[in-house]
C-alpha cells in the first residue's frame, strides 16, 4: 500500500522515481484512463491523480483548464475512487493530489478508508499544512495511507523539519516560488530545497513544478528521489484529438523515464 | 469607554493559531505560510505601535473623513416602527467603509517594505479603494478582476486605471470574484518577497480576518461612543449586511461584549434561499474550507464551490468571514437572509424618506432592520451600518426600477 517499496526499488536501481499526473475525468474519464495506461506502459512508476476542484489556487493555467474540463464532464468523488482502483489494478502505485474541501465534505475518515480500499497509497494535500491536519493524520494512520505534505523555498528550517516529520512516503518540494506549470528551465531553488530537506530528514523528496522533458527529468533526478510531471502531460491532451494525445503522452513518459535513469550522482 | 484614538483595540479572538472556535485557521499552500507569519507579526506589532496607530488615525481623520456621523433617521424610523440610527460610512472618502481597511493594510505593507500591492475585486469597489490607498501612499497596485466583471463594470476599471492601477482580467473558472481571489493568490505565491496581498474582506487565512476586522473596527468603536454621547446608553441592536463581512465585523466587534445588545447580520438571499440563486452562506449552513479558512460556504455535495448570486455585487461571495461563522455558531449574533426584492424595496424607501441613496449592499441591512424594528417596537434603538453610498449601483437600481427604458 505504501509508496515506500517504489522508492526502495528505484534506489536499488540507482535511478529516480517518475511520477506522472493527470486530473481524473480529463480529457474524459476513459481518455484519461488510456493516457494513464500509456504512462504506466512507458515507465511512470507512480500515478498521481488530481481530484478536480472548482478553486485550484495552487495550479497553473494548464491544470486549471484540465480541471475545469473534468468538472464539466461531471467528474465526482466516485470517479476518483473508481480510477484509483483501475490504475492500481493496472499495476501502478496511485497517489491522489487533492484540495482539502472535497475530502472534508466526503468525510475525512470515510474517504481515507474508501481510498485505501480502492488501493490508493497516499494523499498529497496542497492546501493542508500539518498544523491544520490532525483529523487527516489520525485518519491516514488508521487507514494505513501515506501523507505527502508540501514544502517551498520560503519554508523556514523549523517548519521544514516539522513538515518532514508529519509526512510519510515522501515529501513534496515545490521547486519554484509559484504555481504548477511546465517551464523552459527548472528552478535553481529546487536543489537547495532538496538539500535542506536531506539535512533534517531521511524521507524521500519529490520535486514538482516545471519538468517537461527527459533532460530536465535527469537534472531533477540528480538531486531528488522523485520527479513529478503534470502540466507537460496535460498540455499534450489539451486541444488535440484523443488518440494522438495519448500517443504523445506515451512518448513523453518514455523520454522522462529514460531521463530519470540517466541521472548522475 | 474606548479611547477613540485606539482604533486597533483588543478583541475576543482569534486564538494564537488564528481560529475562532472551529472556524478560521490557515488552509493555505506552505509557500505562503512564511508570508502569513511575517504579516501576522507586523500586524500584531502595529497594534502596540503608538507611531503606527497615530499615523493610521491621522489618515482616517484627515484623508478618509472619519469618524463618520451617527445619523438619526427620523422619517425612516416612523415607517419602521423603531428608532433607527444610521452609521454613515457612505460619507467616507470613496463612499464606503472599505477605505478603513485599505488604508490600514497599505500602511502596514509600506511599513513592511513591500512596494507592490495586489488585490482582488468583484464589482470593482475594493479595487477602486485599493488603487486609492496605493495612490495616496505611493505603492504599485495590481488588481485582479474576473473578465465577466471587467465587462459589467467598465467604469470601475477606468477608475482604477485613472488612479494608476493595473487591472488584470481573470479568464479562469467562473470569471468572477472567487476566481480573481484565486488568481491573486497565485500571484502572491510567486511574488511574496516584495508584494502584499490586500484582501478586501474579513475572510481568508489568518491573520486576514482579524486584521481586516481591526482596521474596520473604528465603525463600531465610533458608533458606540456616539450612541453613548447621544443617549447615555447602548442601543438595543446593531445590524449590518454580510457578504465576506468586513463592515459587519467592524461594527459588531465593539458590541460583542455587551450582552444586552442584539447583533444581527443580513446576508444576500438573492432570489430566495430555497431557489439556489443566493449568497446566504450562513443560512445555508454548510461548513467547509475556502480561500484559506474553515467557514460556512456554498458548496455542493461533492465539496465544489457553488457560484453565489445576489443583485449586489459586493455581497455576491460564496463564503463568509470565519468570525461571523463563529458568532453564528455560538449564537452571539444571528444572521438572516434578505432577498434582492426586499433589498430594493428598502433602497427605495431610504431614498424617499431620507434622501439617501444607499449601496445595494447597505440596503440589505436596512431591509433586515425593518423586520427587526417590527419585532422590537417603538422604544427600541437600532444602529444600522450604512456601509456605502449608492452611486456605484445607480445603473443596477435604475434598471431594476425600469427607469432606463428607451422611449
Amino acid at each position: 500500500m505504501s509508496v515506500t517499496p517504489v522508492f526502495e526499488k528505484a534506489k536499488a536501481e540507482n535511478r529516480g522515481v517518475l511520477v506522472g499526473c493527470l486530473p481524473v475525468g480529463f480529457p474524459s474519464y476513459d481518455g484519461g484512463l488510456r493516457a494513464l495506461r500509456a504512462m504506466i506502459e512507458n515507465g511512470v512508476d507512480i500515478v498521481e491523480l488530481e481530484f478536480p476542484y472548482s478553486d485550484p489556487t495552487m495550479d497553473g493555467p494548464v491544470i486549471q483548464r484540465a480541471s475545469e474540463i473534468a468538472l464539466r464532464n461531471g467528474t465526482r468523488s466516485a470517479d476518483v475512487l473508481r480510477m484509483t482502483e483501475e490504475i492500481t489494478s493496472a499495476g501502478a502505485c496511485t497517489v491522489l493530489m487533492t484540495y482539502w474541501n472535497p475530502i472534508e465534505r466526503y468525510g475525512v475518515s470515510r474517504f481515507a478508508n474508501d481510498f485505501a480500499a480502492a488501493g490508493g497509497s497516499a494523499l498529497i494535500t496542497p492546501d493542508l499544512i500539518p498544523d491544520e491536519a490532525s483529523e487527516w493524520i489520525a485518519a491516514s494512520d488508521e487507514a494505513g495511507l501515506d501523507r505527502v505534505f508540501l514544502v517551498a523555498p520560503s519554508t523556514t528550517d523549523e517548519r521544514l523539519r516539522m513538515t518532514a516529520d508529519a509526512s510519510r512516503g515522501f515529501l513534496y518540494a515545490t521547486s519554484v516560488m509559484g504555481v504548477t506549470g511546465a517551464r523552459t528551465s527548472t528552478s535553481a531553488a529546487a536543489p537547495q530545497l532538496a538539500a535542506r530537506v536531506r539535512a533534517v530528514s531521511t524521507i524521500p523528496v519529490g520535486v514538482g513544478v516545471g519538468v517537461s522533458n527527459g533532460e530536465q527529468a535527469a537534472e531533477v533526478a540528480s538531486y531528488a528521489d522523485a520527479v513529478i510531471v503534470g502540466s507537460a502531460f496535460v498540455r499534450l491532451l489539451l486541444d488535440t484529438d484523443e488518440a494522438s494525445g495519448v500517443a504523445a503522452v506515451g512518448e513523453l513518459a518514455r523520454d522522462l523515464a529514460a531521463g530519470v535513469r540517466k541521472r548522475s550522482r | 469607554m474606548t479611547d477613540p484614538t485606539d482604533l486597533l483595540g483588543k478583541s475576543a479572538g482569534p486564538d494564537a493559531t488564528g481560529h475562532f472556535g472551529r472556524f478560521g485557521g490557515r488552509f493555505m499552500p506552505e509557500a505562503l505560510i512564511a508570508a502569513l507569519d511575517e504579516l501576522t507579526l507586523a500586524y500584531t506589532q502595529s497594534k502596540q505601535d503608538a507611531e503606527f496607530q497615530a499615523e493610521f488615525h491621522r489618515m482616517l481623520r484627515d484623508y478618509a473623513g472619519t469618524p463618520s456621523m451617527l445619523y438619526e433617521a427620523r422619517r425612516l424610523s416612523e415607517v419602521a416602527g423603531a428608532r433607527i440610527l444610521l452609521k454613515r460610512e457612505d460619507l467616507n472618502h470613496t463612499g464606503a467603509h472599505k477605505i478603513r481597511n485599505v488604508l490600514g493594510q497599505a500602511l502596514l505593507a509600506a511599513k513592511m517594505g513591500k512596494k507592490r500591492i495586489i488585490a482582488e475585486t468583484g464589482a470593482g469597489q475594493h479595487g477602486v479603494a485599493t488603487a486609492t490607498a496605493c495612490a495616496y501612499l505611493d505603492l504599485e497596485c495590481v488588481v485582479y478582476m474576473g473578465e465577466e466583471d471587467t465587462r459589467r463594470q467598465a467604469l470601475n476599471v477606468a477608475r482604477m486605471k485613472m488612479l494608476g492601477a493595473e487591472v488584470i482580467p481573470v479568464h479562469s473558472g467562473s470569471k468572477t470574484l472567487k476566481d480573481a481571489i484565486n488568481e491573486a493568490l497565485r500571484d502572491w505565491v510567486a511574488s511574496v518577497d516584495y508584494t502584499h496581498y490586500l484582501l478586501g474582506t474579513a475572510a481568508g487565512a489568518h491573520p486576514f480576518p482579524a486584521m481586516v476586522r481591526d482596521f474596520c473596527r473604528g465603525i463600531g468603536d465610533e458608533a458606540r461612543a456616539q450612541v453613548l454621547e447621544l443617549d447615555g446608553k447602548l442601543p438595543d441592536a446593531v445590524t449590518a449586511c454580510v457578504g465576506g463581512g468586513s463592515n459587519a465585523i467592524g461594527l459588531f466587534a465593539a458590541f460583542v461584549p455587551d450582552e444586552g445588545v442584539r447583533i444581527v447580520g443580513y446576508e444576500a438571499g438573492g432570489d430566495g434561499v430555497e431557489t439556489g440563486r443566493t449568497a446566504a452562506t450562513i443560512t445555508l449552513g454548510r461548513v467547509g474550507v475556502l480561500h484559506g479558512a474553515r467557514t460556512y460556504l456554498m458548496q455542493d455535495d461533492e465539496g465544489q464551490t457553488i457560484e453565489s448570486h445576489s443583485i449586489s455585487a459586493g455581497l455576491d461571495y460564496p463564503g463568509v468571514g470565519p468570525e461571523h461563522a463563529y458568532l453564528a455558531e455560538t449564537k452571539r449574533a444571528t444572521y438572516e437572509p434578505v432577498t434582492d426584492a426586499e433589498a430594493m424595496d428598502a433602497f427605495q424607501l431610504l431614498a424617499r424618506t431620507e434622501g439617501i441613496l444607499p449601496a445595494i449592499e447597505s440596503a440589505h441591512a436596512v431591509a433586515g432592520t425593518l423586520r427587526l424594528a417590527k419585532e422590537l417596537g417603538p422604544d427600541a434603538t437600532i444602529i444600522v451600518c450604512l456601509s456605502g453610498r449608492g452611486d456605484k449601483d445607480a445603473d443596477t437600481a435604475a434598471t431594476y426600477f425600469g427607469l432606463l427604458e428607451q422611449s
